[in-house]
């Protein structure tokens, strides 16, 4: 089922009598139910305002043709949103709405905030086919409880996005990349931590110890940058090596896609822990290809098919999400992290309530 | 502005509720002389005043956790409050209420600068965050004006913003983690020194939810490396509109400030003669500041005032110095204190979309003269957080009425144009009413929903936020229930 309105969705769901899978593009692979509601036929950018540094769009539209609108202003989506499809082997379309569905960030996201952070409002439609708003087109909105946060990342397990606004900001003029050469993964936290301390304004801090170096990403102003970056090898000087990377776009685009598991066989987990707690924790998973970003806050994993490794993590501060692997490992391990009790007990509570029926996306998220 | 009235049944059962609350708390943490609770009657909202049934003041999470099964079975309502400062009436009680001050807690749990994380309890104020790392030559971003006074508590409650939150973004953008107590006295922990939630995001939620679902007791907070330098400049027009289009050209030119203020003719002239800080004589004021290092803000300043310049300014004065910055800073920081000698005043907190800036300001003042009440402007120019400062006469009667009918209208407007009833300073009592003309009913439902997740009972901080109305089938459910 592919609306074309927005009136449409919601009289849409209004009449399902069986849950369904919520799509985009249906690049993030999700799974679920074959019955699908696709917001494709919502694809306009609703309103872009550069002085105003905002942008409204419908859940459907294409990231390309946002990102295009917006590049053509020289401004940028300044959470760097990840392209699953080369790790998750889908084809497509990515859209605006999967985006913030799922809260992507790339490694930006240290300095920018997630996709949640740049979220001004939403539209969607609830589990009784109710069309719903929260937030608006401002920076700054305090009114009332704030849902916007909450739609962002629930996967459309509590209501079909419609619309989104977005803050946005200017693209960098200038962006410089230092690599330095590490030990392994404690050397790496600590040269990431070291520049992430500093007054350098570093925004991507990435580690692949397939490669044996650390990236430290700065971005602005020409002068600036090369201000900065000069000063920047000052600090990490004592942790090893270092050079400067040429083709620096390219260089995060791959980081930021997770390119170096593509085309490699087996499950792939995503760790959200502590910077510093990273080298501890990736030790006892027996990974067969690890990749930091976040300056060690952020883990990808690659395993065996099938490997338990909630068991291998056990109890840790922070989470785990299972991105590929067959059905039956997602059904043993469960895709997101599993919830303390107070926790579940509020998030079934929300959604009995946004989706009454249970239709949305049954079972992705617990 | 009505309050619901008190409940008979809580006020006569007073005391055995201070008895319970006595066996859980020090003797001194509990306040029930009515010359004492006084102290609680209002917080900077200080045009509505009721005292509550009692003030408690925890010094431990476990403590309040207690007050809150206590108060939970005896169906007793609780108003959570940081320092009082809230400009909405967050922290306002009703007369069967109970105040749960968090002022005691304060202390910082840990400070982790290879992580970049803080972690404190919520009674412990905004500047003192930052001020705990000053030798780390570390920060916390957020800044609310009164950030000398307002408690961490109050700040995730009321999702606080601030002068620089252009760049660095309000509470929620630098919040990872709270240790909340829900009004049963369980004690949840939600997020963390990790990023982003692994679930539903709960703390996005949380913050900004005006003490509507639970009482957090704990926060793990992003915290900054200081830039090394930042400076202003001052830029004089002739005309707001002008001034607008100005704020708008820079924003585009990719020059992200920390900081753009705006300040209209009547706060010019105000500061000016409260403060001397020598700003122009004109019509629209800006104050736009940048960071990095001494060649950084110097290039970033230079094409500020390139920009600036193709608007015919009629002041242009970039900060040398320290000394030159503080100067420039001066006016504006003292802003509401010049308009208070001078007058009584309400502070409305409406945000708009920055392209609106020239309408909205020329309405105001079209109302400003049928309404005969004077308004001045300051605002964070940047994001479109207005600040019009309405002044009355609190001793001429009717003048209150007058100047309140004045402010709804002002927020009214705000949304009209695509903006929000507040930017940073919360719904409260103040704008609770208003909540109808910025949200479709199906809207506030959505809102009241969540509210029913985590405090089914509607117990804490009641007859705030949602329109009365709205509410009064669940708060009448819980009345019904005792």
């Amino acid at each position: 089922m592919k609306p074309k309105t927005e009136t449409e969705l919601a009289e849409m769901v209004a009449g399902l009598s069986h849950p369904v899978r919520i799509a985009g593009g249906g690049t993030r692979g999700i799974g679920g139910p074959d019955a699908t509601i696709q917001t494709t036929g919502l694809g306009d950018i609703t309103l872009y305002e550069p002085g105003a540094l905002t942008l409204v769009a419908q859940a459907g539209t294409p990231l390309a043709e946002i990102e295009e609108a917006l590049k053509a202003e020289g401004q940028q989506l300044p959470f760097e949103p990840m392209d699953h499809r080369g790790l998750l082997g889908t084809v497509g379309e990515p859209t605006i709405g999967g985006v913030v569905a799922a809260n992507i960030s790339g490694p930006r996201r240290i300095q920018a905030g997630a996709c949640r952070d740049l979220l001004l409002g939403v539209r969607y439609v609830d589990g009784k086919g109710q069309v719903i708003k929260n937030g608006g087109r401002v920076m700054k909105n305090v009114t009332g409880i704030d849902l916007v946060k909450l739609m962002a990342g629930s996967w459309g397990t509590l209501g079909i996005l419609t619309e989104v606004s977005l803050k946005v900001l200017p693209k960098p003029e200038a962006s410089a990349t230092l690599a330095v050469q590490v030990p392994g993964a404690v050397g790496a936290v600590k040269a990431m931590s070291a520049a992430l301390k500093s007054p350098f304004e570093v925004n991507g801090a990435a580690y692949d110890p397939q490669d044996g170096r650390a990236f430290l990403r700065i971005e602005g102003f020409s002068d600036s940058v090369s201000y900065r970056t000069d000063r920047l090898k000052s600090v990490l000087g004592e942790f090893g090596e270092i050079a400067e990377v040429t083709d620096t776009a390219d260089l995060w685009r791959d980081l930021r896609d997770v390119k170096p598991f593509q085309g490699h066989d087996g499950d792939i987990w995503r760790i959200s822990v502590k910077p510093g707690d990273a080298p501890d924790v990736s030790a006892r998973l027996a990974a067969d290809q690890l990749l930091f970003d976040w300056g060690g806050g952020l883990i990808w994993v690659r395993v065996p098919q099938g490997t338990d490794l909630r068991a291998r993590l056990g109890a840790f501060d922070g989470h785990a999400t299972l991105m590929r692997a067959d059905a039956q490992t997602i059904e043993a391990m469960g895709r997101f992290q599993p919830e303390t009790t107070a926790i579940k007990t509020l998030t079934k509570g929300l959604r009995q309530r946004f989706d009454p029926h249970g239709i949305f996306n049954p079972g992705l998220m617990g | 502005m009505d309050m619901p009235s008190p409940n008979p049944d809580i006020l006569r059962r007073r005391e055995a509720v201070l008895q319970q609350l006595l066996q859980v708390l020090p003797k001194d943490a509990v306040i029930h002389d009515p010359a004492e609770t006084l102290a609680y009657e209002c917080d900077a909202l200080t045009a509505y005043k009721c005292p509550p049934m009692l003030a408690v003041l925890p010094e431990t999470t476990e403590q309040v956790s207690d007050v809150l099964r206590i108060c939970h079975a005896e169906g007793v309502p609780v108003v959570p409050r940081g320092s009082g400062t809230s400009l909405a009436g967050g922290a306002l009680p009703t007369a069967d209420s109970i105040i749960l001050g968090v002022s005691r807690m304060n202390d910082v749990l840990e400070a982790d600068y290879d992580n970049r994380f803080i972690r404190v309890q919520t009674g412990r104020t905004n500047l003192s965050v930052t001020g705990a790392m000053e030798e780390e030559d570390f920060f916390y971003a957020p800044d609310p004006s009164s950030q000398l006074a307002c408690a961490i508590g109050g700040n995730i409650a009321m999702n606080s913003g601030g002068a620089h939150c252009l760049k660095y973004g309000v509470t929620t953008n630098n919040l990872m983690g709270v240790t909340m107590v829900m009004m049963d006295g369980s004690v949840v922990e939600i997020g963390g020194a990790h990023l982003d939630a692994g679930g539903l995001d709960l703390l996005g939620v949380i913050c900004g939810s005006e003490g509507q679902l639970g009482v957090v007791t704990e926060a793990t907070l992003r915290i900054l490396r200081k830039p090394e330098d930042a400076r202003p400049v001052l830029i004089g027009f002739d005309d707001n509109e002008v001034a607008g289009h100005c704020v708008s050209d820079i924003i585009k030119s990719g020059i992200l400030p920390v900081a753009i203020e705006f300040m209209d003719t009547l706060c010019i002239k105000t500061c000016e003669n409260f403060a001397k800080a020598g700003y122009p004589d004109c019509t629209a004021l800006l104050i736009i500041e940048v960071e990095g290092s001494k060649a950084e803000i110097d290039y970033q300043l230079s094409k500020i005032v390139e920009i600036a310049k193709r608007h015919n300014p009629v002041e242009i004065r970039e900060s040398k110095s320290a000394e030159e910055s503080a100067k420039i800073w001066l006016g504006r920081k003292s802003a509401f204190g010049a308009v208070g000698q001078m007058n009584d005043y309400m502070c409305l907190d409406g945000t708009i979309p920055v392209s609106s800036l020239p309408e909205v300001l020329r309405r105001i003042n079209e109302m400003s003269d049928e309404y005969g009440l004077l308004v001045g402007n300051v605002f964070h120019a940047g994001d479109g957080n207005m600040h019009p400062l309405i002044l009355f006469d609190a001793n001429k009667p009717g003048d209150l009425e007058k100047c309140e009918a004045f402010g709804a209208d002002i927020l009214r407007l705000c949304v009209d144009v695509g903006g929000c009833l507040t930017g940073e300073h919360g719904v409260g009592v103040e704008k609770r009413d208003l909540m109808s003309h910025q949200y479709a009913p199906q809207d506030l439902e959505a809102q009241m929903m969540v509210k029913d997740v985590f405090d089914p009972g509607w117990l804490l901080n009641p007859a705030k936020v949602f329109p009365l109305d709205a509410s009064a089938s669940r708060r009448e459910v819980r009345l019904a229930a005792e």
